[in-house]
């Protein structure tokens, strides 16, 4: 499938007063108004067009383009935030399990509801978290990958902070699990 | 001999009528009808809040009951119109009160309504029953408040796409216990916590209820707890969908679900996990109508199963993360289809699957009786669209927005004049259109001749010359509507047929040709057109050049003369 490729892709300034040239004549004048496959909207709450000239390349925008209804717009844009900000799918893993899991993290409130579900999917019992002495007594400890790459236990910081820092997690098995205990 | 019946008579036969325009053309046959008819009406659609003033509305229609008002123009969804324009409900809420009209149902769109309007609402029609709002603004959850405490009789709240300010009062535990007759509550648009307690209380209380709407904040236990108590339910839209499927929760909701078996119509998941959806299954059997598109993060797979159960479905509306695989399979599942409304999932980024020709094409291939299409796409063909025409020969509504306002035909480069040729050419029905995409006057000369049924019109970014604009006016006998924006349309076209738009309801010109100096004289000319010119650069105040362009010019026929409400920025010459 091809897609249309008469994109300019030099911001003219011109094209910012949201004139056309007619068909046949310059390409580039029509065209330099966006040289994505798709336009953007131009996100603004007021119709100040000077908004529009400090725009960095490559999107140009285009007030009211696409025709969506700013209720829409307000509620998508929204709705990207929230979905930002939690780290929506991580991958499980189990020591001795066959395969991998992924869960999603947006869908737990807390770590009491994070272990129960990991309990359930595991069939494992992972017990209760201590600060002084993790998840000692209990056969498993489940730990997660941060964004520095090191292997953290759960259970530590606030969840707020744990969701967003998440890249993975792994469930430890007993003998391995007593060495993170006595840290 | 229809001029011997007594009025009675006449007054019983009216009652059978009950669109607004068969009652306007009844009106004209003669004085006589004129009077009986106008003391019979009790609904009256003012499709312009401009056009009449509610005194003389009222005089002429003493016993109206149920009012329709729109206030601003169709392109102040995106955002081309001022907030502060106009279209304020206020005067008309206070004619009504001080005249005693016996005010039941108002139903307002895209108008200013202030918690002093809803407040006064609230006060002075004992028998009020009916409040729909529609993309309205300025006020806040205490005039619903307001509403809620003191309309004894109230069965219907319907609040969809307003901008609501959230006072985080507790509007909803203002329906008095002795409240009982809500038929239909929507709150879906509400940004803020609402009292569940209450809210339960009210579903409870409340046997006739058919359709409730809840927001994202009313979670998924009480919707359960909320569908034990109304499962007489015909519509619902749910609010956050987000919790654990191994729950027992989950389970409640599934077997709660299953009871529910007259719902026809779903709405909402404003907050939803994918993997909860399947709770919905059972109702989608007898689904018609179905609204996903506010809801997020729910991949392509996901939407396709739970669409492969819908096969009575008559209404659509789903985000282009639906893609164009997903349409195919809407096209062989839902054969009832009469409406598709496919938004944009992503407005800022680049590159996330969207839909193209294909699927619309997949879906006129498919659902033979769809009449009615909103299809936002990446990219589309002349061949798609005139294969889309020979399919769908039954379009009442055809609007299509490409994301590259003048993108040409994805294959060959060339205009889209064919494409949308074959569509008006084919779809005889067709009342409301709206093009996008690289387009030359010569789609406009198709429309001319071919649309004959087409009320309203929307052009953007499109047309050569003025011979484009004029192709319309002269050969859209009904058009009523038309709305245009950066198209070289300019003085020659604006003033060739003056008195045409007398004929039609308003005309909106943006970025256009038109200068200062034709809209003088236009409305110089029409005494019974309002010509107004808004800008909001400080230029013309400087220079008051005839010359100049004009930003954006709204003109619309009305009986009352310029308005006495307009802004500074809005001129009425």
């Amino acid at each position: 499938m091809e897609r249309a490729a008469v994109y300019d892709s030099d911001l003219n300034l011109k094209a910012t007063e949201l004139r056309l040239g007619l068909p046949g004549r310059d390409e580039s004048e029509k065209q330099s108004s966006r040289n994505n496959k798709r336009s953007s909207a131009e996100m603004e709450n007021s119709c100040d067009k000077d908004e529009q000239e400090s725009a960095p390349a490559p999107k140009a925008q285009v007030v009211g383009w696409p025709p969506v209804r700013s209720y829409r717009k307000n509620i998508l844009q929204h709705q990207k935030n929230e979905s930002d900000l939690s780290g929506i799918f991580v991958k499980v893993s189990m020591d001795g399990a066959p395969y991998l899991r992924k869960i999603d993290l947006k869908v737990y409130k807390n770590y009491q509801d994070l272990l129960k579900a990991l309990e359930n999917m595991f069939k494992c019992s992972i017990g209760v978290y201590s600060e002084r002495e993790g998840y000692n007594g209990s056969e498993f400890a489940p730990t997660y990958e941060d964004k520095d790459g090191d292997w953290m236990l759960v259970g530590d910081v606030p969840w707020d902070m744990f969701i967003t820092s998440c890249k993975r997690l792994r469930i430890m098995k007993g003998s391995e699990a007593k060495g993170l205990g006595c840290l | 001999m229809l001029n011997y019946f007594p009025e009675e008579v006449l007054e019983h036969v009216f009652d059978f009528l009950t669109s607004h325009r068969d009652r306007n053309a009844v009106s004209l046959v003669c004085k006589s009808w004129y009077a009986v008819e106008r003391f019979s009406r009790e609904k009256v659609f003012i499709g312009n809040c401009y056009t009449i003033s509610p005194e003389r509305l009222i005089a002429r229609f003493p016993r109206v009951r149920s009012l329709t008002l729109k206030g601003k123009p169709h392109f102040a969804d995106f955002n081309l119109v001022p907030h502060d324009w106009g279209g304020y409900v206020q005067p008309w809420i206070e004619s009504m009160a001080k005249a005693g009209v016996n005010l039941e149902e108002l139903r307002l769109k895209r108008m200013l309504v202030s918690d002093e309007s809803l407040d006064l609402l609230a006060n002075f029609f004992p028998n009020f029953k009916s409040l729909v709002l529609v993309s309205c603004d300025g006020f806040s959850t205490d005039g619903l408040a307001a509403i809620a405490s003191n309309c004894r009789f109230l069965r219907e709240l319907d609040l969809q796409e307003n901008e609501i300010e959230d006072r985080r009062g507790q509007w909803l535990s203002c329906f008095p216990d002795s409240c009982t007759s809500l038929v239909s509550l929507n709150f879906a648009c509400l940004k803020g916590e609402v009292n569940l307690l209450s809210l339960e209380r009210l579903v409870a209380r409340c046997r006739n209820l058919r359709s409730l709407r809840v927001n994202h904040a009313v979670p998924l236990d009480a919707l359960q707890r909320i569908l034990a108590q109304a499962p007489q339910l015909v519509d619902l839209g749910i609010g956050s969908f987000v919790h654990d499927p191994d729950s027992e929760i989950y389970n409640k909701i599934e077997t709660g679900m299953q009871k529910c078996t007259s719902i026809t119509s779903l709405s909402g998941f404003l907050d939803v996990t994918a993997r909860c959806l399947p709770a919905v299954y059972t109702i989608c059997r007898h689904l018609t109508s179905l609204n996903l598109s506010y809801a997020p993060g729910i991949y392509s797979d996901e939407l396709v199963k739970l669409i492969c159960h819908c096969n009575k479905l008559e209404r659509l509306l789903v985000l282009d993360t639906i893609g164009d695989k997903g349409l195919g399979v809407v096209a062989s599942t839902c054969k009832e289809l009469q409406e598709l409304r496919v938004f944009p999932s992503d407005l800022y980024g680049v590159g996330n699957a969207a839909v193209t020709e294909e699927g619309l094409v997949a879906i006129s291939a498919g659902c033979r009786k769809l009449n009615s299409i909103l299809y936002f796409c990446e990219q589309m063909t002349n061949a798609a669209l005139i294969m889309v025409a020979k399919n769908c020969p039954n379009f009442i509504r055809f609007r299509l927005a490409t994301f590259n306002p003048t993108a040409p035909d994805a294959v060959t480069m060339q205009p889209l004049d064919e494409g949308f040729g074959a569509i008006v050419k084919s779809c005889k029905g067709l009342k409301r259109l709206s093009v996008s995409g690289l387009l030359t006057d010569q789609v406009f000369l198709y429309m001319g001749r071919y649309a004959k049924q087409l009320e309203m019109l929307s052009i953007a970014f499109a047309g050569d010359s003025d011979k484009g604009m004029l192709y319309v006016l002269n050969g859209c006998k009904k058009l009523k509507k038309l709305e245009i924006r950066d198209s070289p349309f300019g003085n020659a076209a604006l003033l060739a047929d003056m008195g045409k738009y007398e004929t039609m309801r308003s005309l909106w010109m943006s970025s256009c040709e038109v200068t200062l100096g034709a809209c003088k004289t236009l409305a110089q000319k029409m005494p019974r057109l309002n010509v107004e010119v808004i800008n909001e650069s400080d230029q013309m105040e400087a220079s008051v050049d005839d010359k100049h362009k004009v930003e954006k010019m709204y003109l619309y026929r009305t009986l009352v003369g310029p308005r006495k409400d307009a802004p500074d920025f809005v001129w009425t010459l």
